[in-house]
């Protein structure tokens, strides 16, 4: 049965979400601002038969994860921007060994410590493997709310389809705001999907060695990649996810994710009483980048407004859906200031105008 | 009257040994540690339920030797990978075979906090004084005095530290129950190694905690000696840094002599 409603912040609704969605094995390192999270899961972890360790490090609670994923198990980690940087080896390792697991990230203000302030300066990080290799993990964005609980399962799901680690990529603010949540019902573990490349012992068959490294003369690693790149490119097939509002008559469409879609979803609907019509874009999957959708939508809306907690990151994946089709331009706010709606009405306003007060237009 | 001789079988190799061909030098000390794991897995019954760990150095490809199941680490991160495959599967058998750079430098902190957890793993413990697979570099393990290609003056208290004898080091931690230090390079204590692992795995299928066995072992090819020499040298030398024999014992076990 599902929950009642609850009100919950956005890291124990991703903790509960998790043990919800069969994950019994949790292994992280505090950090603010995702704390709640893991203080969650070492309390409702032994209530389910499930483990929380807090690691000595976040490259510890990766490499736990690790050894977790390759027994068969769903797990989970979860840090902020710098523990995030710190894991970045052991999920190259687990993209090489295609090991499934969920890697949370309530980004913070960087670079180095910066600050606990949300931003959204991770993308090129989440997008683009973030650490050494050819390889992608996919990243889902949730605007918060129940989203977070549907994206938690779905982070699950996709990790054991592709046997890739996946990212869940939030904010701090996301993390610690109080929303409304309902929770579907447990999954019975029984249910999920049998992983027969599980190690478990070697009994009743041959025995069996997981590893990335691949030496060999005759190309194994180069047809290693080309198998990854294959997998990458039936995940960017199959796997896209957005969302389009107001888009009927808009003049102009707003491409903005997570809390930052938020923020511009509330200018937009103010600036409607000024008789101006913005539509918004909201990449949910960040990689693979719903690329076609945003090229057909901007063959027709010949203005697009891209917000960002950073100082752009992803307009250049909107660089690379749009091109030359539409005017692109850019207003981003760097990790430190929760900027407000009538900020990003300002640069709506700009935009429409072409006045260049707040914003920049993008060279393509 | 029958005239067929009969033959009894009283030497072989282990079934927790692959029928390959090692990759290590001639008086490399990891070829003799597999053959002792590889006995001591196949005398107590373990090898189907095994999960093993190697490490990034020169045993990274153990698991084309080891005939169970093996998980490749990133360097150091062993003991991690470990405590993950062991919560999950409480009642399978997990160990760790690990060089003196991977568990004692860039894995130190995984090590020490899995040993501290008292985590039910057992930890193979390879110290041979110096980075073998990179090609010589200093280990934390390199004796005072000792050569390596990045301390080409020899080893220097001042400069680089003394030689960390973290086997000592774990013993303090409360997790551990059995950490015994070997030699691979006479009979007798070749004996003794697998009598210790052995004590190791049993810590382990007895629940009581973190176990470890370092094993003192020869690198010719990077201590740029011949293998008798090699051999000796261990005998000699590194002995007098890290002393053989027990190191901690709270298991409580009468040893059968
Ligand atoms: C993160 C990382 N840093 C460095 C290396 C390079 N590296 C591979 S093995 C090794 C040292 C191995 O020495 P040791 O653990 O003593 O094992 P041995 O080869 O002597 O058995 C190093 C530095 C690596 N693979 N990964
Ligand atoms: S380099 Fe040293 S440790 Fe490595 S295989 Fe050769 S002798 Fe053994
Ligand atoms: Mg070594």
């Amino acid at each position: 049965m599902p929950s009642e409603k609850m009100l919950m912040n956005g890291s124990q609704t991703v903790g509960e979400a998790a043990v919800r969605a069969g994950c019994r094995y949790y292994f992280g390192y505090p950090i603010t601002p995702q704390n709640e999270l893991p203080e969650y899961l070492s309390a409702r972890m032994p209530e389910v038969g499930g483990t929380f360790i807090q690691g000595e490090s976040e490259v510890a609670s990766i490499n736990m994860v690790l050894g977790a994923s390759v027994a068969g198990a769903r797990t989970m980690t979860s840090s902020s921007s710098p523990g995030i940087s710190l894991k970045q080896e052991g999920i190259s390792y687990m993209a090489g060994m295609e090991l499934p697991a969920v890697i949370v990230n309530m980004m913070r203000g960087g670079p180095g410590l910066g600050n606990i302030a949300p931003s959204a300066a991770d993308y090129f990080q989440a997008t683009r493997g973030g650490a050494h290799g050819d390889y992608r993990t996919p990243v889902l964005a949730p605007a918060g709310g129940q989203e977070l609980v549907d994206l938690t399962f779905e982070a699950f799901d996709l990790a054991d389809k592709y046997r890739n680690p996946v990212m869940l990529l939030g904010d701090g603010l996301m993390g610690q705001v109080m929303e409304p949540v309902v929770f579907p019902d447990f999954i019975d573990l029984k249910d999920l999907p049998e992983k027969d490349w599980a190690l478990r012992g070697c009994k009743g068959r041959e025995a069996r060695a997981i590893f990335s490294m691949i030496l060999g003369q005759q190309g194994e690693l180069y047809r290693h990649n080309l198998d990854l790149q294959k997998k990458y490119d039936r995940i960017t097939a199959e796997e896209q996810r957005w969302e389009t509002k107001y888009a009927e008559d808009a003049e102009l469409i707003v491409v903005a994710y997570g809390t930052a879609a938020r923020i511009a979803e509330s200018a937009i609907e103010d600036l409607k009483a000024e008789g101006i019509n913005a539509g918004l874009f909201r990449p949910i999957s960040l990689w693979p980048f719903p690329l076609p959708a945003l090229r057909e939508l901007s063959k027709e809306i010949p203005k697009v407004a891209v917000f960002e907690l950073c100082l752009g990151q992803m307009v250049e994946d909107v660089i690379l859906s749009v091109g030359e089709r539409a005017e692109i331009y850019f207003h981003g706010v760097p990790g430190g200031l929760i900027p407000t709606p009538a900020e990003v009405a300002e640069f709506l306003r700009s935009t429409v105008k072409g006045d260049g007060k707040v914003g920049r237009r993008m060279e393509v | 009257m029958s005239t067929e001789i009969e033959y009894k079988k009283v030497f072989g190799r282990p079934e927790s040994l692959k029928d390959n061909p090692t990759h290590y030098c001639p008086g490399c000390g990891h070829s003799i540690a597999h053959r002792l794991v590889a006995e001591c897995l196949d005398e107590m019954g373990l090898r189907e339920d095994t999960i093993g760990v190697p490490p990034v150095g020169c045993a990274v490809l153990a698991y084309n030797y080891f005939n169970f199941d093996m998980v490749e680490a990133p360097h150091g991160r062993a003991l991690a990978v470990a405590t993950g495959v062991k919560r999950v599967h409480p009642d399978k058998f997990v160990l760790t075979y690990q060089g003196d750079g991977d568990l004692a430098a860039i894995g130190a902190a995984e090590t020490i906090h899995a040993a501290n957890r008292g985590e039910r793993i057992s930890a193979i413990f390879i110290n041979n004084a110096i980075y073998g697979m990179t090609g010589g570099q200093m280990a934390p393990t390199t004796l005072l005095g000792q050569n390596a290609t990045t301390a080409p003056r020899g080893r220097d208290a001042r400069l680089h530290g003394q030689p960390i004898d973290i086997s000592s080091m774990l013993a303090i931690c409360g997790g551990v129950v059995f950490v015994e230090r070997c030699a691979l390079t006479t009979i007798k204590q070749i004996r003794k190694a697998k009598k210790a692992i052995k004590k190791s795995f049993q810590c382990q299928l007895d629940d009581l905690g973190f176990s470890l066995v370092e094993l003192l072992s020869p690198c010719p090819t990077n201590w740029k000696m011949p293998v008798k020499a090699a051999w000796d040298w261990v005998n000699e030398e590194m002995v007098k840094t890290y002393p053989l024999g027990l190191i901690k014992d709270t298991t409580g076990y009468e040893d059968k002599k």
